[in-house]
């Protein structure tokens, strides 16, 4: 059947127009490009745009880009502590382009950037060596005092270190991974349960009527999948944020 | 065995896995409503971690999603 296959296809990325060409590879403006673009661009409208008035009493949608700051810095202060908040723009911007991406993919006909594990996994190893970096300009060697929490009696000391650091280096694995394969089974989901509406209403009169139970299984799934574009948003950014914390205060 | 054969029966074998993380999911719910019905106005402060708990538990069985979608579609 026709629709079985199908599932896949929507993840293809297609050139759009090409750019340059580096050591033999072409480097051309893709559509998973061109969804990233509009997610920036959707940001700066909403918290530039929104902003520009500068009103002290806000007006609504001022008051929505107040809202979105005011919900991530809680959210970075609480996980960080007050010196966390100079990470505030790198984690707000994960959290906006996740936020965006993930909303914008839902649209019928869009293509969802977050479902590629290469843009996921980019934006988890920036976090991972970002945390890494800043430990050890910050802290030098003692951020090794990750691996090794206080309060250990020596003789299984190894053990911990050991189970510490693959904890430690399993993170940007999880963190990106999460992302995907939400992103990913919600839209192959989503594509196979609408394909039943239209495989089911090509059966005559009774298909017709038969239909819309997909079909309303559909709807409710699209809401699911809105919940879940929210929350990998906030869960992305609350473990950003929760990781961070690691590298500004390494000794437990 | 076929090899496309052994693919089809792995995909549904990685599903079993989901169980679990349906069982934990259920569990950072039911253990909320507790703490929810015994301290009604200390649950709204917690529902923050509630969503935390939840994505990072289902997030075991979207892995194992990804096995048997990888199974079916990539290998």
């Amino acid at each position: 059947m026709a629709a079985a296959a199908n599932p896949i296809e929507q993840f293809e990325i297609h050139d759009i127009f090409p750019v340059v060409k580096i050591a033999g590879q072409q480097i051309s403006l893709t559509n998973s490009a061109l969804y990233m673009i509009l997610a920036v661009v959707l940001t700066a409208a909403l918290m530039l745009g929104t902003t520009a008035g500068r009103r002290l009493v806000p007006t609504r949608m001022q008051s929505v880009a107040e809202l979105i700051y005011e919900f991530v810095a809680s959210m970075l202060r609480g996980a960080a502590g007050e010196h966390g908040l100079k990470f505030f723009p790198l984690v707000f911007s994960l959290f906006m382009f996740v936020l965006f991406t993930n909303v914008v993919g839902l649209i019928p006909y869009t293509f969802s950037v977050t479902s590629q594990i290469i843009v996921t996994a980019s934006l988890a190893l920036l976090v991972f060596f970002t945390v890494i970096i800043h430990g050890f300009w910050a802290h030098g060697l003692h951020f090794l005092k990750l691996f090794a929490p206080s309060g250990i009696p020596i003789y299984i000391l190894p053990l911990i270190v050991v189970i510490e650091l693959l904890s430690f280096l399993a993170r940007p694995i999880s963190h990106s991974v999460r992302l995907f394969a939400n992103i990913l089974a919600g839209h192959i989901t989503l594509q196979l349960v609408a394909s039943f509406v239209t495989m089911i209403g090509a059966l005559g009169v009774v298909g017709w009527f038969a239909a819309t139970l997909p079909l309303v299984f559909t709807v409710a799934l699209y809401a699911l999948e809105l919940l879940v574009a929210f929350l990998q948003a906030y869960v992305f950014a609350i473990l950003t944020c929760i990781y961070l914390n690691d590298s500004l205060h390494p000794a437990h | 065995m076929d090899p496309v054969a052994a693919k089809y029966l792995g995909a549904g074998l990685a599903c079993i896995g989901m169980g679990g993380a349906a069982i934990g999911v259920a569990n950072v719910f039911g253990q909320f409503l507790v703490g929810a019905l015994r301290n009604p106005s200390a649950a709204g402060g917690e529902r923050n971690t509630l969503f935390l708990g939840f994505a990072l538990s289902e997030a075991f069985g979207i892995f194992s999603l990804l096995i048997a979608l990888l199974l079916l579609f990539v290998l």
